[in-house]
């Protein structure tokens, strides 16, 4: 098998989500840390499409968006499998992602809204496609972290019903995977253990609260408490500026 | 055995979304029992069959349901094998998922909202549309189909602009595919037309006008609620 590189930056979470299915496979890799402000020629190289990273390049073969790299990672490297063997259970998994992190359709469309009704540079287009690709979830939880006022109340009542969802979907269970080893599921969640607390200190608001959500908080736990999920995560004052970056960003761009 | 449970279908006559999941089940020669959905109606079927996001399509295979099409898709080429619609090679598989995921985001999704937008917005989201066509152009040349000879996933995925975005140009006095600007684009969309799978499996396209007429009329007198599903 050919080299491995990951071009990635240290806070970006779909970045970490790539780093942590690497380290779940035992696989060497070099990581090349590029700057969202000041991209690198080699991440142009590799993804003119997006300009974006995370990208994982083997055998000089470029692969783009965390998800496909994700899958491209189980395809290629069959042990400690990520993804579920059934045909079946390997949807239910693929869908829960979607719902937790990918596009929801309503909100990537509500992301072009924001960016066609704004004078949007690059940097704007960039920072809301990478927030909407993100999903339901996600987005709804940073929403809610920006916004004021009514529109603050809406987006928490959102997050809450779809965290509702994964607090039901792991009832019973250690990992959304089973119960012995996380998989693709538990690293499509793992922004939740890693940004939650940010987003509810920047928003002022409590999410996900332990009355309410009690399984999902205790697989957050789980999860964090995993060596190597534990060894690649980016300190919480680093984590924190770059979320807040993005808030006020929104904030002055309304 | 998973291949002789039934099959049902659950769609909405002009959904995009249930067309490519119903051409995936033709080309393997899947048998399925398809049922009508009215989405401005939606029946406790679908609400207890997707209860997260109560929407078609949803493909039910014995006591089994899957939701979101792509989902679909992919459960659809690892179950019944026969006519692969996925490359077996990772690299290739991760190509076609990378393009499927651009198409939607940045020509399904520029197309329709330049069709429920108006002004400036509209201007912009054309613009939008027409420069991430040219990347699929690119990708096009040299080939019959997106998956080389015969059609397959990326194809299927991408199929709507074929038959819904003429329609949504004619609807918004728009032009997007010029043949000139996109030969290979235009040579593909009617390769991908005449394939009798598909052929035959198109709503009718005056209903289809008017549908998007009154649907997109709608919407752009809604500004915020345009992001609402085709």
């Amino acid at each position: 098998m050919g080299a491995v590189k990951l071009i990635g930056t240290y806070t970006s979470l779909f970045s970490i989500r790539v780093e942590w299915a690497l380290k779940l496979k035992e696989m060497q890799y070099e990581y090349l840390e590029d700057d969202i402000f000041n991209k690198s020629p080699l991440l142009l190289k590799h993804n003119p499409v997006h300009k974006k990273i995370p990208v994982l390049v083997h055998d000089d073969k470029p692969t783009a968006e965390s998800f496909v790299i994700l899958q491209y990672i189980d395809e290629t490297w069959k042990d400690n499998p990520l993804l579920p063997q059934d045909p079946y259970e390997r949807a239910t998994a693929l869908f829960w992602a979607k719902f937790a992190d990918e596009k929801h359709d309503s909100l990537v469309s509500l992301s072009w809204k924001f960016c066609l009704q704004t004078r949007f540079d690059v940097l704007s287009l960039s920072l809301s496609l990478s927030l909407l690709s993100q999903g339901q979830c996600l987005v709804e939880a940073y929403t809610a972290a920006w916004t004021e006022g009514d529109e603050k109340e809406k987006a928490i009542k959102s997050a809450q019903e779809s965290f509702a969802f994964l607090e039901k979907l792991i009832q019973g269970k250690k990992f959304f995977s089973g119960d012995d080893t996380i998989g693709y599921l538990d690293l499509a969640m793992g922004w939740i253990p890693l940004c939650l607390d940010v987003m509810e200190e920047i928003g002022g608001m409590k999410l996900v609260d332990a009355k309410k959500f009690p399984s999902l908080l205790e697989w957050a736990q789980n999860f964090i408490e995993i060596p190597l999920i534990k060894e690649r995560l980016p300190p919480r004052d680093a984590l924190s500026n770059y979320l807040n970056m993005i808030a006020s960003y929104k904030r002055s761009h309304k | 055995m998973a291949n002789t449970e039934q099959v049902k279908l659950l769609g909405f006559w002009v959904s995009p979304f249930v067309r490519r999941v119903e051409w995936a089940l033709k080309l393997k020669g899947v048998d399925y029992e398809y049922i009508e959905e009215d989405i401005f109606n939606k029946t406790s079927l679908l609400m207890e069959l997707n209860p997260v996001h109560k929407k078609v399509p949803v493909l039910v295979h014995g006591q089994k349901a899957i939701a979101e099409s792509f989902v679909i898709l992919e459960f659809i080429d690892e179950t019944w094998k026969q006519c692969p619609l996925m490359p077996q090679d990772p690299y290739e598989r991760a190509m076609t998922r990378f393009w499927t995921k651009f198409a939607e985001e940045k020509i399904f999704y520029a197309a329709w909202n330049a069709l429920c937008s108006l002004g400036e917005e509209k201007e912009k989201a054309i613009k939008l549309t027409v420069e991430a066509i040219e990347k699929i152009e690119e990708e096009l040349k040299g080939k019959q189909f997106f998956g080389g000879e015969s059609i397959g996933y990326l194809d299927i995925a991408i199929g709507w602009m074929s038959y819904w975005l003429p329609v949504w140009e004619e609807v918004g006095s728009m032009k997007i595919v010029d043949p000139l600007q996109f030969p290979a684009t235009n040579s593909w969309m009617n390769k991908f037309l005449k394939h009798p799978m598909i052929k035959e499996n198109l709503p009718p396209r005056d209903e289809m006008i008017i549908y998007f007429q009154n649907r997109s009329k709608e919407l752009a007198s809604k500004p915020h609620e345009w992001f609402r599903t085709p």
